[in-house]
Formats: structure tokens, C-alpha cells, sequence
């Protein structure tokens, strides 16, 4: 079982305590209507699915039940970093190049 | 029987306490601190079970938990049967009762042994050669053959009735396994101050110190010295001291799950104890010493009952004081096993020879072997056994130069004991997602880096030698306290006389002289996987290990291929001429070794397994004989039969009371959610089809919500009490999903939005009465309210009090009949319920239950989510388009609307079924298609969603979804049943009161 770390509550929780919700910053369409069929396929169902860091979606939701994002390694379960929604993303290929220092 | 291969004196068993136990019905004794294993080689017993596929007879092979051949099954009382226990780790107690497995009638004379004379036919991968044909025979012959010879003991069929615990704990240092280097590693930690737990799946800690008789730790015997560190753990209040427990799972960020054995050795347990204790273990750090494993000696008839690993002898011996036969013969490639020679000699055993594969062996072990004058032979391999039901003899033959052998003779023994050499046991590293690495030197694959917060110490990663191993052991323990403490030290290493390391050690099949087609030597024992079936599978193509070992199931055994791995990769090297590395090695997944059932569910049994919900109504209802159906974790009432009534005539007299009097429903399980806020209307009006801004106050509308992909998710009852604060209602199973959904959109794409949600499912009991004489019922005990239609019409709200209590009021259907639902307080619900319930009661009207609600919602052809749809229906598809808001800029769902795929034409849409026979009533989920024997492959045009007798139609009806349904209007098409298929005729979902003026009235 993981251990995360809500950064709303600051403390660090048991896996069963969240819920996970899917890859993060993919932004809903201002105007879905404007959209073509592809486009809009492309936000329904198109995800990246690395084999590495994945900036990904939280809910605390047997907590203070806010979402948040975190950068998790695929590979190892391992989290990198955790951040409050409406953060910037943090590049992934330079936490790549920090993690193998 | 008398205990005849029991030694004089010696041992850590309770000679004082003799104990009585009985093994397939037969009596025999032992002492308090014998396993079943040693007990029954105390008593001369070595053949204590069949092979699973071929039956052969087989003996006890090792001493601890990897043990493949002697598994048996321990039966207390009812509902206390363990099947595939490993009699190396039972503990016996006075009256245990232990049967071996997989054999009938008895152990000596099984009549599944004519499967090895078929062995011809039980080759690599014969389940999926030899049961291909003739195709008819699968289902009669051949399956229930296959199930009835799967598996070696026979699945418990009681209810278990002990008892398991679950326990969470947290530590800075666990340590698994409390041989030399755990123990180390747990005092190096616990003299640094950190918190230990220490566990091992040994009945007493010390691993191997217990049976080491000549080594000297700190200038005393081993054993004294283990004592003293376990003492002195025990002492120490930071350190928890677990034996009888298996470290079985080793999971993400250093959870790690352990198994605590608590009754299972005891003849009289403690009712108050659980008779397992699951422990959930967060380690800041973990240290794995889990030890090696003897690997066996691959040659032919390797398996006759009386060949044993050579360290299991010395421990059996040493630990146990049971001798594993008078006159042995040693067959090694390591040095370990002259240690064994030694010490059988020492308790008067005859070892005949020490059969050594190196043609020079040498060394210190060597030379203590030849001063006790044991024959040794260098470069001597047993090439077979004689003996039906246990060892007679072993035939050794002379390697040549050149690799070839020739027969040097048989040697007489009872026991032959085999060394193979040490692999180190790294499933645990490898459950922590470490990457083994093969490691040339060592012949063996090692620890890589660490994943986790992990280290590897002892012979678990290579390092042998009692000192180098306790070395090992404190440098582990230090730098793990390290880690957490700042004031970690080093504790001075003692030093050690004795227990040097021994070199040496083989993969893969032995040479011999014999037919190579006559012959089979095993690998894996409790799979009978031989080398030829290894070699077979490489043959056939299986060139990845992980491939070979699902052909020949080598290594599937309870011990994960412990014992055979090694060998099985060897052969398939040797035969696929490529590197072990290449070769690869199978991943070790938890559990480490079999964890019962009851220790995984621990207290989450019966009604403990899940919470329930129940209505403040709850009670009232099972007063009235009410049955219950669960919905989601809810116990909703589901009919209320009277006396002598089936569930048929309930609902019909329900169905019927409602229609033409007065129904009183509990619908406190609907889900509902306060929406409040400047921009409650606006965050409304995006997650609903239905338009919202300019729902006035103190009106009702019923929503569909949908996902973004634009199917139904949830719907329900919206009330608009004030501007800025909404009423919404949920499915009864949707609250969660539909709220986790709402927070979703408000926290992450719609933030500016100034709304708040709030879950008041609980804090609402909910009062549905429907009927002609609702209105009727409820008017004496409401205050404030107009309830006349003009005042308060059909679909919408009021606040006041009814019966003194604050009530939201909704007059609204889900019937067709007028009627309204009572929202107030819950803890007010019973009263307010009780009060209508006397008024309903007086007017003739009765409690009906969710049986009877869902058949008067489908005489409306009201859809429920999750029935009539399944993920995949939009709202256009049960007829729904009316409740889309066309003129909406957007909702959620909406461009998915517009999608190719669901405007094409041939979706299935909701229509209603008529069953040209009035009285069958269909099966919910039963096929619908064009003609009534259509040909083979032909796809369904659709299924029945809902089905029941009507009473109000006086005929069965039902719901479908259908492709073009409403282009079918009057067709008559066909739907399966048990009896075959029946004509329908295919009409509008609206079966009751079309135009809708009951409602409204």
C-alpha cells in the first residue's frame, strides 16, 4: 500500500484514504463545441500511459476530499513530487535527469 | 512404535514430555519441541506422501518451509481442517491428528501410481497434448478427471471457525529472519535505539545457530550465544520478538505483510486467542536475512523416500535428535555437507561414503571429515536408488576425465543424504522489486540494488561463514539505524571459532551411466518435473524460463521453486547452449509461502465484512415482517408480505393499494447532496442535460447527468429552495460516484465558480406517499403549506413543518400516481413516519417496499440507471431527448452527443414488451432477436432490461432496449427463455396512464 501525502492537509496517509482520478493537466475544452470529432476523441480517451514519471490526479477523499496532482514513477510506485491543483507542472524531464544524479 | 532412529541424549526437544500424536490414524510418540517431520523420522517414517501427478511415494526432503514432499493435512474439530501443511514446520501436540495426501487407499498402496507407469503420457505441457480429442470427451472424461486429480489436499468445505487477528505496526528497523545474521542485524539496530520487530517463520529464533554443535561465538557454543541475543532483545522494550511468523509479503514503500502462527502448536489453545495474526508492518527500514537454500542433487530416482538435503539431516539430528537412517550415504559437490558427515558419525551413525562430484575435494571441512574416518570418493556420483518405499541402496559410478561415467558398484544405506550447494534466498528482495544479478563467482543470482528502503545480509546475499555472516549481520543492523537514528553504533562483532564456509556446488542434472529413456531424474519434486521434461519443453520451442516453467509448471510449487529453480534454469541453459543470464530467472511473488484465507480476511467476516446502512424507518419495518434487499451497503425493505402471502401477491396488493388509495415508502437511501452558492444554478446548469437557470424557486426538475463520453451516469429530483441553494437528489447507489464526480469539476475545471457541496444523505429520512388519497393522508399533520394543486402543483417544493418538524416537501412521482415525498430531519424520521404511516393505515392504504416501486416506475416506463442503462446509453436512447437542453451552450456529456457513434443510426432504444402469452414473464437480460431459431451468429438485436407481472395490466410486461426499438412499434419479435424462445409484441415503454393526468391531479 502507497503512502501519499496530501499537500492540503500536509501530512502524510495511507493509500486506502485516496482515490485515484486519472492523468493530470488534461485540460477540459473551453468551447467542446468548436471541436472536431478527432479532437474531441483526443481529450476523452487519449492518455499517455508512460512507462516512467506520470503527472497524475488525487483525491483525498477519505480526508479533506480535495484533488491534487503528483508526479509518480510508474516503474518503482515511487512518488516525486506532490502538488496543489492549479500548480504548474514541474518538467519531467529534468526530475528524470535530477533522479538518476 | 518406539522411537528407533531417535539419539541417546542431545537436542533441543523436551525428552521429559513425551507427546502422543497419530499420522493416517496410526499412534506414535514424540517429544514436546519435535516437528511432525522430526517425529515421524524419530519413529523411522519417511514416506509420508504421493507426487502429485505421477503418485510416487515420497519421503520428507528438508527441514524448513521450502519442504516439497511432505504436506499433510491437520484436522481438529469441525471446520478446523488445514490441508497442504508442510510437516517440517507443524510443531506436534499431545492427540494431533495429521493425514497424509493425494493418495488412495493408503500411502504404501496407491492405486494413483499407475499414473507412473503412464508416465509416458504425463509429459512437459500433457494437459494441453493429451486431452485435445475426441472433443465430446472433454466435458464428461476428461475435465472431471483433471479436477478430480488436481491439488494434493482436500479444500476445507466448513466455515472456518477459529478466529484471526489483524495488527498494524510501525518500526524504524524489521528485520526477517533470526539466523546469525538477523540476529546481528536486531541487536546492531536495537543497541542504536531504533525500534525492532524481528520475525521468523521458525517456531524458535536462532536459525541455523540451533543445529550449529561445533562452532563458538564469543568463546560459547552458537547456541548460548543465540540465547544471550534473543535474551537480550527480549529485554529491550524497543524490540518485538516474533517467531511462528512468515514474512510473506514484501509490498510497495516497505509495507510489509508477516503471518504470526499463534494457536495453530498448541493442544489446548486459549479461546480467547485468534489462531492467526496478520501483521501490516510499515518499516522505515528492512533488513532480509532470510538465509540459503540446499539445492537438491539432480540424478536419477533422486525422489525414493530416504533422500534428504544433507543440511536437513544435520539439522533433524542436532536440533531434533532424530537420525534420518543408520547407515547413509553423503552425495555432494560443497563442502557444508561434510559438516552433516561429522556429526552423524559423532552420534554413531554409519556413514558409509561421502560421494564427492569434485575430483579433489579439499578443505577444512574435508579434513575433519577424514580424521573422523569417513571414506571419502572425489569425483564419485550416485547414478540411482534402490527401494520401493524407501532407500535400500545407491549406486555410485566413477566421473572420467572426459565427463563420462563408469558404475563403481551399490552402496547399502537406508538415507542418502544430498548437497547440491547453497542459493540464496532472495524472494522477498525480489517481491520488493529488486532486480536479482547473476553473480559468476557465487554461481548464483544475488541481490541487486535496492529499490526500497532495503539490505540484504548473511547468505540471503552471498556471504557465508558464520563470522562473515555475523559481521554481515551488525553492518546490516547499524547502517539501517543509521538511516533512521542519528545515533546509530557499532556494537563490537564477536568473534567465532568454527562455521567456516564451505566452497562448492553444482547446477543442473547429474552424468550417468544409465538409459537416459528408462530413467528420470526429478527437479521439482511436488510438481514431478523431471529434466527430461525440461529439456522436452526447450525443445518444443519454450525458450523463456518464464515460459518453460508454465509448460513444466517446474517451480510452481508451495515453495515458489526454492529448491528447484536453479536447476531447471540450468538445464534449459545447458540445452539452449546459452548463459544462465540469458536464460533468466521466474519472479518471485508474494506470499512467500501459503497464507490461510482466514488471515487475509482476518475480522472482515459475516456481518463484520461490511458496514450496513439502515433508515430511521428501519426497525418499523422489519416489525411489519418486511424483507429486505440490499442496495449498495443499504438494507432497503423490498415487499411486505402479510400473513400466508407470497412475494407475488404482496407486490400485487402493494402495486394495487397505491394505485387506488395510498402507498408509504422509505426513500431515505436516495443520495442527496445540498448545492449552495452565487453559481449553484450555473454549476447546475453544466452538469445536467436539463436547463436550470431559470428553474424558479420552490420548483422541481427532474436531471439527467452525464460523463464526459455522454452517457447516463446518474439522474434524479432537483429542488430549487432559494436563488442560491439547491436540493439535488441521487440513485440510492450513485450519492458517492455522483458527488466525487460534482467535486471533480468544481475544484478542477471550474474553480471560479463559487458553489459549495455538501452530503446530506444522512441528515434527510425521506417519506414517499403516493396515491389518489396522498394529498388526503398528509394535509391534517402539515403547517405552512398550501397543498392544493394551485398552490403547490405537481414537480415542486415547499418548506414547512408537518407533525411539528421542519420539512422540506416535494410533490413529485416516481409512481404515475400524485403523491409527494417528506424530507425532514432524520433524527425526526420515525415519528413523522409513525404519525403518516396512522393515517395512512386509517384510509386503508400499506408500507410498500422496493419490489413494488420499481414495477410501478416501469408501468411509467421510468428508466433507473444502472437497469435500463449500462454505461453506454445516451439519453436520446431510452427516450430521453426531452430532458436536453437544446438551446444550452454546453454540459458535461453534450459534444459527445454529437459524436459519430451516436448518431448513427441502429443505437438500441428503450421499448416496451408484451409477451403474446400474458402470463410468462420474462427473464431481466434475456435476448431479444428478429426470429425465433435465428441462425447461428446471428447478433441479438437486444435485452430485456426489466420484467415483472403487472397488476395494474393484468398481464406480464416489460422493458427492453432494442436496436431501432421505436422503429418497431407493433413488431413481433422473439426473446429467450429457459423453455425456449416466446413471440412479443414490441410497444411503447408508457404503459400506464400515457397522457399523465394522475400525476398531476
Amino acid at each position: 500500500m502507497l503512502l501519499i501525502t496530501c499537500p492540503y492537509c500536509g501530512v502524510e496517509r495511507p493509500e486506502i484514504e485516496f482515490r485515484y482520478a486519472g492523468e493530470a493537466h488534461i485540460a477540459r475544452p473551453a468551447e467542446p463545441s468548436k471541436l472536431t470529432d478527432e479532437e474531441w476523441a483526443e481529450y476523452l480517451y487519449m492518455r499517455t500511459n508512460p512507462k516512467g514519471l506520470l503527472a497524475e490526479r488525487w483525491r483525498h477523499a477519505h480526508g479533506c476530499g480535495r484533488f491534487f496532482n503528483a508526479i509518480r514513477d510508474t516503474v518503482s510506485d515511487r512518488f516525486v513530487t506532490i502538488y496543489k491543483m492549479g500548480e504548474a507542472k514541474p518538467d519531467l524531464e529534468r526530475l528524470v535527469v535530477e533522479a538518476a544524479q | 512404535m518406539t522411537q528407533d532412529f531417535r539419539t541417546s541424549a542431545g537436542g533441543r526437544i523436551d525428552r521429559s514430555s513425551p507427546v502422543d500424536f497419530t499420522f493416517d490414524g496410526k499412534a506414535y510418540r514424540g517429544f514436546a519441541g519435535d516437528t511432525l517431520a522430526s517425529a515421524l523420522l524419530a519413529n523411522g517414517i519417511h514416506l509420508v506422501g504421493r507426487s502429485y501427478k505421477y503418485h510416487r511415494p515420497r519421503g520428507i526432503i528438508t527441514a524448513g518451509s521450502e519442504e516439497p514432499n511432505a504436506l499433510v493435512g491437520i484436522a481438529r474439530e469441525k471446520g478446523q481442517n488445514t490441508p497442504n501443511l508442510r510437516a517440517p514446520q507443524v510443531e506436534i501436540y499431545q492427540g494431533l491428528n495429521a493425514e497424509s495426501q493425494n493418495r488412495y487407499p493408503s500411502l504404501s498402496f496407491d492405486v494413483g501410481a499407475v499414473n507412473d507407469l503412464l508416465s509416458p503420457l504425463f509429459v512437459a505441457g500433457f494437459y494441453y497434448k493429451t486431452f485435445m480429442w475426441p472433443r465430446s470427451f472433454w466435458q464428461k472424461v476428461y475435465e472431471p478427471f483433471i479436477r478430480s486429480a488436481a491439488g494434493l489436499g482436500k479444500a476445507p468445505t466448513d466455515p472456518d471457525k477459529d478466529r484471526y487477528a489483524n495488527h498494524y505496526a510501525h518500526c524504524d528497523v524489521l528485520v526477517i529472519g533470526s539466523g546469525p545474521a538477523g540476529l546481528a542485524a536486531a541487536t546492531a539496530a536495537a543497541q542504536s535505539g531504533a525500534r525492532v520487530i524481528l520475525c521468523d517463520e521458525q517456531s524458535e529464533l536462532g536459525g541455523s545457530l540451533l543445529h550449529d554443535r561445533t562452532s563458538a561465538v564469543d568463546g560459547k557454543p552458537a547456541v548460548d550465544w543465540a540465547a544471550d541475543a534473543i535474551r537480550a532483545l527480549s529485554e529491550n522494550d524497543k524490540v518485538t520478538l516474533l517467531p511462528r511468523t512468515t514474512g510473506f509479503g514484501y509490498y510497495a514503500q516497505n509495507f510489509v505483510a508477516l503471518a504470526e502462527r499463534v494457536t495453530d502448536h498448541l493442544a489446548n489453545p486459549d479461546p480467547r486467542l485468534p489462531r492467526e495474526r496478520l501483521w501490516q508492518v510499515r518499516a522505515k527500514e528492512v533488513v532480509i536475512a532470510t538465509g540459503a537454500i540446499e539445492r537438491p542433487l539432480v540424478f536419477p530416482e533422486n525422489d525414493r523416500p530416504g533422500v534428504m538435503m544433507a543440511e536437513a539431516g544435520r539439522i533433524y539430528l542436532n536440533r531434533y535428535g532424530a537420525m534420518a537412517g543408520k547407515r547413509v550415504v553423503i552425495a555432494t559437490a560443497c563442502d557444508t555437507a561434510y559438516r552433516t558427515a561429522v556429526d552423524l558419525k559423532a552420534a554413531g551413525v554409519d556413514v558409509a561414503v561421502i560421494a564427492d562430484l569434485r575430483p579433489d575435494p579439499a578443505g577444512v571441512h574435508v579434513d575433519a571429515a577424514r580424521s573422523a574416518g569417513i571414506r571419502i570418493e572425489g569425483a564419485c556420483v550416485v547414478t540411482g536408488t534402490k527401494g520401493r518405499l524407501r532407500v535400500k541402496s545407491a549406486r555410485l559410478g566413477r566421473i572420467r576425465p572426459d565427463g563420462s561415467v563408469t558404475a563403481m558398484g551399490e552402496e547399502a544405506c537406508d538415507s542418502l543424504l544430498m548437497s547440491g550447494g547453497w542459493t540464496p534466498n532472495v524472494s522477498l528482495y525480489s517481491q520488493s522489486r529488486g532486480k536479482v544479478a547473476w553473480d559468476e563467482d557465487a554461481g548464483a543470482y544475488l541481490p541487486g540494488a535496492s529499490v526500497q528502503h532495503e539490505r540484504s545480509a548473511g547468505s540471503c546475499h552471498g556471504v557465508f561463514g558464520l563470522q562473515a555472516v555475523l559481521e554481515d549481520g551488525y553492518a546490516a543492523g547499524e547502517n539501517a539505524a543509521r538511516a533512521v537514528t542519528s545515533a546509530a553504533k557499532r556494537p563490537k562483532v564477536p568473534a567465532v571459532t568454527g562455521g567456516e564456509e564451505g566452497a562448492g556446488g553444482t547446477l543442473g542434472a547429474l552424468p550417468h551411466d544409465r538409459d537416459p529413456a528408462r530413467v528420470r531424474a526429478f527437479i521439482d519434486f511436488q510438481n514431478d518435473v523431471t529434466a527430461k521434461d525440461v529439456k522436452l519443453a526447450v525443445r518444443e520451442g519454450f525458450h523463456s524460463i518464464e515460459h518453460i516453467k508454465r509448460y513444466t509448471t517446474t517451480g510452481m510449487a508451495t515453495d515458489q521453486g526454492r529448491l528447484s529453480n536453479m536447476n531447471a534454469l540450468s538445464v534449459a541453459s545447458k540445452t539452449l547452449e546459452k548463459p544462465i543470464p540469458q536464460v533468466g530467472l521466474t519472479t518471485f511473488r508474494q506470499p512467500y509461502t501459503p497464507v490461510t484465507f482466514g488471515t487475509f480476511a482476518t475480522t472482515a467476516r459475516g456481518e463484520a465484512f461490511d458496514p450496513v446502512r439502515r433508515t430511521p424507518m428501519h426497525d418499523w419495518a422489519v416489525e411489519k415482517g418486511a424483507e429486505f434487499e440490499d442496495v449498495s451497503l443499504w438494507k432497503r425493505a423490498w415487499y411486505f408480505p402479510k400473513p400466508g402471502e407470497s412475494m407475488h401477491d404482496a407486490v400485487a396488493r402493494e402495486c394495487a393499494t397505491v394505485r387506488e388509495s395510498v402507498g408509504i415508502f422509505d426513500a431515505t437511501t436516495l443520495g442527496k447532496i445540498e448545492v449552495v452558492g452565487p453559481d449553484a444554478a450555473e454549476f447546475l446548469n453544466r452538469v445536467y442535460t436539463n436547463p436550470f437557470l431559470k428553474l424558479g424557486v420552490g420548483r422541481l426538475r427532474y436531471g439527467i447527468m452525464l460523463n464526459e463520453a455522454g452517457f447516463i451516469m446518474d439522474d434524479g429530483v432537483v429542488g430549487r429552495i432559494a436563488e442560491e441553494r439547491f436540493h439535488v437528489t441521487t440513485t440510492t447507489g450513485g450519492a458517492p460516484r455522483v458527488l466525487a464526480h460534482l467535486e471533480d469539476y468544481l475544484q478542477t475545471e471550474w474553480p471560479d465558480l463559487n458553489v459549495w457541496l455538501t452530503s446530506t444523505t444522512e441528515q434527510w429520512a425521506v417519506i414517499a406517499v403516493q396515491g389518489p388519497k396522498a394529498r388526503d393522508v398528509i394535509a391534517p399533520l402539515v403547517e405552512g403549506i398550501d397543498l392544493s394543486t394551485e398552490s403547490m402543483p405537481h414537480m415542486s417544493v415547499r418548506e414547512g413543518k408537518i407533525c411539528g418538524v421542519p420539512t422540506r416537501l416535494f410533490r413529485m412521482s416516481f409512481t404515475g400516481e400524485a403523491g409527494y415525498e417528506i424530507n425532514v430531519p432524520a433524527s425526526r424520521g420515525r415519528e413523522v413516519w409513525d404519525a403518516v404511516w396512522n393515517n395512512v393505515e386509517a384510509v386503508g392504504g400499506a408500507p410498500y417496499g422496493t419490489e413494488t416501486m420499481h414495477v410501478l416506475r416501469a408501468e411509467k416506463g421510468y428508466i433507473i440507471v444502472g437497469q435500463e442503462t449500462d454505461g453506454t446509453v445516451v439519453p436520446d436512447d431510452v427516450g430521453m431527448d426531452w430532458a436536453v437542453g437544446k438551446k444550452k451552450a454546453d454540459f458535461i456529456g453534450m459534444r459527445s452527443l454529437a459524436r459519430p457513434d451516436i448518431v448513427v443510426a441502429g443505437r438500441k432504444q428503450l421499448v416496451g414488451v408484451l409477451t403474446n402469452d400474458p402470463k410468462v414473464i420474462l427473464e431481466e437480460g434475456a435476448q431479444v432477436t428478429a426470429e425465433a431459431s435465428p441462425a447461428l451468429k446471428t447478433p441479438a438485436l437486444g435485452y430485456v432490461t426489466s420484467s415483472y407481472y403487472s397488476s395494474a395490466l393484468g398481464r406480464s410486461m416489460a422493458l427492453a432496449m432494442i436496436a431501432d426499438g421505436r422503429g418497431r412499434m407493433g413488431d413481433t419479435l422473439y426473446v429467450s427463455t429457459a423453455e425456449g424462445a416466446v413471440a412479443v409484441e414490441i410497444v411503447s415503454p408508457v404503459f400506464y396512464d400515457a397522457e399523465g393526468g394522475k400525476q398531476v391531479a
